[in-house]
This record gives C-alpha cells, sequence and structure tokens, in this order.
C-alpha cells in the first residue's frame, strides 16, 4: 500500500443557474491511499474541508459498488475518468501517480442542469422511459413464466442492453449531448423480447420523441458514447433503433403493417 | 396495547385465500377517491405504488434518490426463489415455506412465510411478463441455480445483476402510471416525520433534498418501504444514503419496533483495506456454489501465494465441519466460521487492527471442470468488479473474502395485513420484520419485497380503507403544522449548533460503527452488551454536543442530511443493545456466547424465548417496553437447525 499526493481542481457552483469555478484543493488531497476509491479520496478531501470550515464537495452517489448509476464526473476531460468499464465510484486510486493533476467537473450538457458543485439533475432520463420504457401489464395478469419461450441469444442480447445504469456518462461523452445511448439500448432491451412486440413501434416513436424533446442533440456517430460507457453498451443499440424508428415512421400507425 | 397479529388460523395452505375471501373491497369507482403515501422506491415501494395505482388509488412516491430506479435494491447480486420446481427437483410452495421457516430459526409467523411461498411463483411469470431479462436454457425456458442454503434449485437469476433487473422491472411498472396521472413522483425527498392522529397515520412531513423547503403531505394510508437499517454499523454492503431515519421516526410516533437485534452478516464481501473505507462491497454468495471457502492449516503461509500452498496443507473448513452443505451453508454459520477462524490467526490478506481480515474462496476446481468461459458467464461482472476494487483477478489468484453486515431482519413491527401498530401505516420489504426470523435465506429479500408490493399490499390496503373511510386531513389542520413545525424545529436546531461543533457527522457515524461491530454484531455476550451501550449513549450524548454542521437548513446540505440519520441511528443502537441483551439466547444471525451447543452452533431456547420482540418508544434515552408477540409452531416442528 502506498500514499500519494495529488494536485487537485474540483468545479465549485453553489446552485442551478450560478456561475462556477475550480477551487485548488491540492492541499486537501496529500496522502491519498492508492486503494482507497476516488469518492473515497473526495471523502478523504471533504472531511478535511469541513475542518476548516468550508462547505464539502456535493456529488451524487450512493451504491458505491457501480450498479445504481448516481456517481459520475468528468475527470480530467473523461466522464468516469481513465479507466475503461469503470463508474467513478469503483475508479480507485491505484489509477493514479503520486504528483498527478487531476480536474474534476460535474457532466455537462444542457438537458442536465447543474444543482451544486458535480451533481446535475438527470430527470429527463425518466421522462423518457415514462413515454414508453416499459411492457404495459397489469400486476396479476401475467401466464405462467414457462409460456413465453425466448430463445437464449434474444434474451442475452435482451439483458446486455438492459445493463445500462442511466449514470448518462453517455450524454456528457457526446459533442452533441445526445442520449441516444441510453435511448436506443432501453427500447432495445424491450423490442428484442417477444413480450415487448405489441408496443414495439409505438413504443420506439414516442421515446425518441421525448428523448428529442428533452433537449439532447441527435447522434453524428462519433461514438464517444460507447468509449463512456461504464457498461460496455454498444451503439449497435442506435443502429437498430434507427431500423425500428424508420418502420414505425413509414408504415404510420406504429408500425402496423410493418 | 396488545399484539394482534390477524395472522389466520386453519390449513396453512388455505389460510391466505381464505383471508383474501375475508377482507373488505373498495368498489372500483370509490378507489380514485383514496390517497396513499408509498415511500421509497426500491422493489417492494416500486412494486406497492405501481399497482396500487393499476388499481386506481391516488399515489405519491417519494425517494431520496435522484430517481427512483436507483434505490439499493438494484445492487442485489444473486437471485429470487420461487417455488416453481421447473426442475423437477423435489421443489414446492410447501418445501420453500418449510426451508424458510427454519432457515430463520424459528422465530418468523408461519403464515406469513407459507403466505410468501405462494405468491413466490406469480412474482416470476410477474417479471418475465414486464421484461425482465432471466437467465434462460438453450431451449428459450427459464434457468435456475441453487443458492446459499438451499438442495434445491430454486433460484431464478439475471447474471449478477437480478436485483437491477428486477428493479428496472418495477420501476417500468411505476413509470407507466406515473405517465398515466396515477403516481406523483418526488425524487430526492426524505421523509422526516410522520403525521399521526389518534394513532392513526394521516401523512408525512419530508424536506426536498434540493431546496431544503420542509413540506406536508397528507393521505388516507402511508406505506414505508425504506429498507433496512444496516448502516447502523456504518461500514456495511448497504449504499451510502440507507438509513432508518423514515422508520425511527414511525416508531418514534407510536409504531413498535421487532427484533432490531436480528442483524444478518453477509460472509462474501470484500475485506476492508484501510480507515477511508466507506462501505464493504459483496461479493454474490451465488460464488459459493463454485468456489470452495479455505485458509491455510499453518498460519505462517498467510503471505504465500496461494497457488503454491499444497491441497494436503489447505484446510476447507467448511467442507470438513458441515460435509453435506459444504460450501452452501447458510449466511449466519458461514460469517461465524470465517470470523473463528481469523479469530484463531489463520486469516489472509493483509493485517486491519491486529488481525488478517479474509479466507480464500477459490475457484482453481471449478475452473479446471468447466473451463474458465463458462466460469466467467457466470460470473463474469463479479471477477471484474473485484479484480477493479482489489487490483487481484479472481481467475489468476483466490478471492479473499470477509463477512460484512447486509440485511437486517429485524424492522416495524406489522400483522399479517403489513400494517403497524400505527393504523394506516403499512411498513413492507426489509423495512418490516415479517418473514425472515432470526436469519434470511439467501435470494429471498427479492421475494420478499416483490411479494409485498405486487401481491400482498393490493389486498390488504383495500381492507383497510374500505373500514376507515375516506376523511382526508386537510393540510392546514393542527397535527400537519404541528408536525412540520416540529421538523423545522429539529433542523435549526441541528444547525444553530452544528455551527460551533468540532466534527462531522461521519466522525461519529464511524465511531458508532466500531461499537456495533465490537458489542453487537456476528458475536455477543451480556458484559460486551453491556458496555456497548453504554458507550453508545455516551456517543450519543457528544454527537448533539460536538457535531459541526456548516451551511444552512433551507439549501441542499449534504452534512445536515447525514447528521439527521446519525442521530436517528444513534437511537436505534441502543434499542438493538436492549433487544440482544434481552434475547438471552442464540438463534439464527444472533449468536449469543453464552448460548452455544456442543458442536458450536446457535442454540436457541424455544421454551422461554419463541417470541418476536416488539418494542414501545418511551423516550430518547429511556427503557423501551417490551411486547411479546408469542410464536407457534404448527407445520414445522422446532428442531435444532443442523448443516452438518
Amino acid at each position: 500500500m502506498s500514499d500519494i499526493n495529488l494536485k487537485l481542481h474540483v468545479w465549485r457552483q453553489e446552485s442551478r443557474g450560478a456561475t462556477g469555478k475550480f477551487e485548488d484543493y491540492s492541499k486537501y488531497a496529500e496522502g491519498i491511499s492508492t486503494h482507497a476509491s476516488f469518492l473515497e479520496m473526495l471523502d478523504v478531501v471533504n472531511e478535511r474541508l469541513a475542518e476548516d470550515g468550508i462547505r464539502p464537495i456535493v456529488f451524487d452517489h450512493d451504491c458505491r459498488e457501480g450498479i445504481c448509476g448516481s456517481c459520475g464526473a468528468v475527470i480530467n476531460g473523461v466522464p468516469h475518468g481513465p479507466q475503461k468499464l469503470t463508474t467513478t465510484c469503483q475508479l480507485h486510486m491505484r489509477q493514479f501517480k503520486n504528483g498527478d493533476e487531476i480536474w474534476v467537473e460535474p457532466f455537462r450538457a444542457g438537458a442536465f442542469p447543474i444543482i451544486k458543485d458535480l451533481m446535475v439533475d438527470r430527470g429527463k432520463f425518466d421522462t423518457i422511459i415514462q413515454a414508453g420504457g416499459f411492457i404495459s401489464i397489469r400486476t396479476g395478469s401475467a401466464p405462467d413464466a414457462n409460456e413465453i419461450p425466448v430463445p437464449k441469444e434474444v434474451s442475452d442480447g435482451a439483458f446486455d442492453a438492459a445493463t445500462c445504469i442511466g449514470c448518462g456518462a453517455c450524454v456528457a461523452a457526446c459533442p452533441n449531448a445526445s442520449a441516444s445511448l441510453f435511448l436506443s439500448a432501453k427500447i432495445a432491451h424491450l423490442n428484442l423480447l417477444p413480450q415487448g412486440q405489441p408496443e414495439r413501434y409505438k413504443r420506439t416513436r414516442q421515446m425518441v420523441s421525448a428523448h428529442d424533446e428533452a433537449g439532447f442533440g441527435g447522434c453524428t456517430n462519433h461514438k464517444e458514447c460507447e468509449a463512456a460507457c461504464p457498461k460496455g453498451i454498444s451503439t449497435d443499440w442506435i443502429a437498430k433503433m434507427n431500423r425500428d424508428m424508420l418502420i414505425a415512421t413509414i408504415t404510420g400507425k406504429d408500425g402496423k403493417f410493418a | 396495547m396488545k399484539l394482534e397479529s390477524h395472522a389466520p388460523t386453519g390449513d396453512i395452505e388455505k389460510r391466505w385465500d381464505q383471508h383474501r375471501f375475508e377482507m373488505k373491497l373498495v368498489n372500483p369507482a370509490n378507489k380514485r377517491k383514496f390517497d396513499v403515501i408509498v415511500v421509497g422506491t426500491g422493489l417492494a415501494g416500486a412494486s406497492a405504488a405501481a399497482t396500487l395505482a393499476e388499481l386506481g388509488y391516488n399515489i405519491k412516491a417519494f425517494c431520496y434518490q435522484d430517481s427512483p430506479r436507483r434505490a439499493h435494491s438494484i445492487a442485489a447480486q444473486g437471485g429470487i426463489n420461487a417455488a416453481k420446481n421447473y426442475q423437477n427437483d423435489g421443489d414446492s410452495v410447501y418445501r420453500l415455506f418449510y426451508d424458510t421457516v427454519k432457515g430463520g430459526d424459528f422465530r418468523s409467523r408461519e403464515s406469513n412465510v407459507y403466505r410468501l411461498a405462494q405468491v413466490s411463483v406469480n412474482i416470476i411469470d410477474q417479471a418475465v411478463a414486464q421484461g425482465v431479462p432471466f437467465a434462460r436454457e438453450y431451449g428459450g425456458l427459464l434457468d435456475n441455480r441453487s443458492f446459499g442454503g438451499a438442495q434445491v434449485s430454486r433460484t431464478f437469476y439475471a447474471r449478477g445483476q437480478t436485483g437491477q433487473q428486477l428493479l428496472l422491472g418495477a420501476y417500468s411498472a411505476l413509470s407507466k402510471m406515473i405517465a398515466a396521472n396515477k403516481v406523483k413522483m418526488y425524487s430526492r425527498h426524505e421523509m422526516l416525520d410522520l403525521i399521526v392522529e389518534d394513532n392513526r397515520a394521516r401523512g408525512i412531513v419530508v424536506r426536498n433534498l434540493d431546496t431544503g423547503k420542509v413540506e406536508a403531505h397528507t393521505a388516507d394510508a402511508v406505506c414505508l418501504c425504506t429498507g433496512g437499517y444496516g448502516n447502523v454499523f456504518y461500514l456495511s454492503t448497504n449504499a451510502k444514503g440507507c438509513n432508518v431515519t423514515a422508520s425511527w421516526r414511525a416508531h418514534k410516533k407510536g409504531a413498535l419496533f421487532a427484533n432490531p437485534c436480528f442483524t444478518q452478516i453477509h460472509p462474501t464481501c470484500i475485506p476492508p483495506s484501510g480507515d477511508y473505507q466507506s462501505k464493504l462491497t459483496l461479493m454474490s454468495e451465488s460464488l459459493r456454489n463454485d468456489g470452495r471457502v479455505w485458509v491455510p492449516k499453518d498460519p505462517s503461509n498467510a503471505e504465500k501465494k496461494p497457488s503454491s500452498i499444497p491441497e494436503s496443507e489447505r484446510d476447507y473448513y467448511l467442507e470438513r465441519i458441515y460435509p453435506s452443505f459444504g460450501n452452501l451453508v447458510p449466511r449466519d454459520i458461514a460469517s461465524r466460521a470465517a470470523k473463528k477462524m481469523c479469530d484463531e490467526g489463520k486469516g489472509v490478506g493483509p493485517y486491519v487492527g491486529d488481525k488478517r481480515r479474509g479466507v480464500y474462496l477459490d475457484f482453481a476446481d471449478a475452473i479446471k471442470r468447466e473451463g474458465e468461459p463458462r466460469i466467467m458467464e457466470k460470473y463474469g461482472n463479479l471477477f471484474e468488479m473485484y479484480e477493479r476494487i482489489t487490483g487481484d483477478d479472481p481467475c489468476e489468484t483466490p478471492m479473499r473474502i470477509y463477512p460484512a453486515t447486509h440485511y437486517t431482519m429485524g424492522g416495524v413491527w406489522v400483522d399479517y395485513n403489513l400494517m403497524s401498530t400505527i393504523d394506516g401505516l403499512f411498513v413492507l420489504g426489509e423495512a418490516n420484520f415479517s418473514d425472515h426470523g432470526a436469519n434470511r435465506l439467501g435470494a429471498s429479500a427479492l421475494m420478499q419485497g416483490l411479494a409485498d408490493g405486487y401481491f400482498v399490499i393490493p389486498y390488504t390496503m383495500g381492507n383497510y380503507l374500505a373500514r376507515a373511510g375516506n376523511n382526508p386531513m386537510k393540510e392546514e389542520s393542527a397535527p400537519v403544522k404541528s408536525t412540520v413545525k416540529d421538523v423545522e424545529t429539529r433542523i435549526q436546531g441541528m444547525i444553530d449548533k452544528g455551527a460551533k461543533g468540532t466534527h462531522t457527522p461521519d466522525h461519529f457515524h464511524r465511531r458508532l460503527g466500531h461499537i456495533m461491530y465490537d458489542k453487537c454484531g456476528m458475536s455477543r455476550n451480556e458484559a460486551g452488551l453491556k458496555e456497548g451501550l453504554e458507550e453508545v449513549r455516551n456517543l450519543r450524548e457528544e454527537f448533539h454536543d460536538k457535531v459541526k454542521i456548516l451551511g444552512s437548513g433551507g439549501e441542499l446540505n449534504s452534512m445536515l442530511e447525514k447528521a439527521g440519520r446519525v442521530s436517528d441511528f444513534l437511537e436505534l443502537a441502543e434499542l438493538m443493545h436492549v433487544d440482544a441483551l434481552d434475547r438471552d439466547e442464540s438463534c439464527g444471525a444472533h449468536f449469543r456466547e453464552e448460548h452455544v451447543r456442543e458442536d458450536g452452533e446457535a442454540k436457541r431456547d424455544d421454551e422461554n424465548y419463541a417470541y418476536v420482540a416488539a418494542w414501545e418508544f418511551t423516550g430518547v434515552g429511556e427503557k423501551p417496553k417490551l411486547h411479546k408477540e408469542e410464536l407457534d409452531f404448527e407445520y414445522v416442528k422446532l428442531t435444532q437447525r443442523s448443516y452438518k
């Protein structure tokens, strides 16, 4: 185990719409264990800040095991930092060296207004799901689970799409601030499964509209999202979404004649 | 106060059916006149909110996270049990019931557990219909695996992310009802008090975490689905935000709190590595299906490369002591065995404090048997998670694991209808005490949360509302105003005092955790519990004297949020000690060192302790009042557990 000193710069912003700026917290970021996680490093810095009477850095976090999707910051220009397939909470300080300079700022996108410091409002993701990210089934009306056989490869594909944790890194990474990776993964999960077929085209159309209305940009195939995604969600889903969207559009009534 | 469980009698197979028939119904046209509050949006909360809304009730749902999809159910890894018997290996509703009562070491209510086993099959149907991508066989049908403590394969799973997929299913149902305007969702709101009038729940007081605004919401009934209180130990597998505040506030308003000392320590977590440690990460115990637990026989081998230690020098202690269950013994037994090995100096990994706190979980044999691709398919995401945290690859070198607090069986006391001792206050999921007795079996938490939300509360809520009638409380009435004022006063008090404080809320929380693990953890004894009780009381006083809170109440203030939660944990910790002292027996996860069988296992005292200990709040620092609900075992014969 070894300890490192960091040149740490953190974005501080009092409230929505306020002017923010980077603060140099290097003197609070000395002697950090390389076995600590990135958020544990921020915890240590926060305890030291509080001792000095400075308000702790606000950041979203909860499970700290890479699954809830709460955490996320842009670390040295990259959403969730330098390690591939890793959320901010799972990034460990062994990825950094003594004396490294670290710049931490919030996910930046028009549709993700900053609430405070590193915390952003991702409520628009919920809005997209409410537009059609579900199968309309009433509790109690389901047939026996094994009455709907699902080929393993289809089920595995749906699962791959469904592992999206909704963190928003894809939006922060995209030059257009598009949420297409999130959107398409959510659509693909349900559109692949036999249970999802009845609402397939209606779902696609409504969720795509909700995405556009929320202020996210369009996809222009930069694939920065896929590179930043901590769960390795593939941009193939965007192609699949576009295909379903095309069918929904040209056949008019929610793909009825597709 | 007399505790009425309202559990039906008669044939256990028919109890729930009969009870459903006897319950009152609310006319479909009248349902829209009732408002119901649901606090928490994990499996229990999201499923309850969605289902009640589908029935026609108006729902307000609250969560402290920025989205209902992030509740900590999302982190459950291993799976969900259901008595489907798809594997044709001898499972049945009765067997799941039997295993759960026995696994809970005979401290749960038979009627509740039987109902849980009955509705388990409906949960799987529901989840699949929602699009939950459970693991499948090549023929397209659902796959199952055997899971901690079960001799049949009844666990449904979605790789190591079953909780995530089930929660996304429940969240999708909730989203559908939000879109239908039947649920109003309040994210980033924390419940800080319950509005009660004449022992009837009339609403809640919440704080908007973004603006600091304190507001009241009234309703005809309130459901708490706010999870467990494992974070009282500071280091646990819970999310950082998990807290006891909603349950504790209800407790202080008259809801009895049952069996608080029943806390489960999970055997397969990544060991702590230093003081900055903020949480412990669980590795699903499904790993124990293929991993073999061992320590070096000779402690001087602790630092040797594990693969270089020959078979003859390894102690596969679970397989040795429990030959028929081996590495699949229940959680409490596996945890204590690991702790015993480390206490005896046989642990591996770095020293934490005065001991090496870790044992090996080795996949070398499984990889040899099934090949690395098959093992990676089953556990790939867990292996990757382990490697990110520790820097070691489990395919190359065995994992190191150590027990950590994971689940709390205790919680708010509820009757068979899931209603607490406050009328109209229902408690679902981990937040209640009802189904797991003194120990929960693996893959049963997801089952219980969804059973309560999808298939129990929709019936029992109607029964309550039909009886209670529709007369909502006005927001300007006295109980509402006074509860809001109490909350505002409490917050202002903390802010005023906190400005002069010297130590952060986390400082006190960490110290509380040390006391809890030392004195009220995996094993307990009378002297230690008495010391712990004293230490907790002193810490509570010091906390209120010295806690430091910067900023104001009228803004987003993470220190204030944390201080409020720690304050409630400190009071709960006292009750846990009192309960553990009262229960002068060992049972399930509650291991009193004074009561050990000759073979080293927990020694129950059914004569004197076959009861639910439900505690009544009498004031901070005052001795709580004990109410007993005696437990009858008509179907599962009281026997000492043996997993040998």
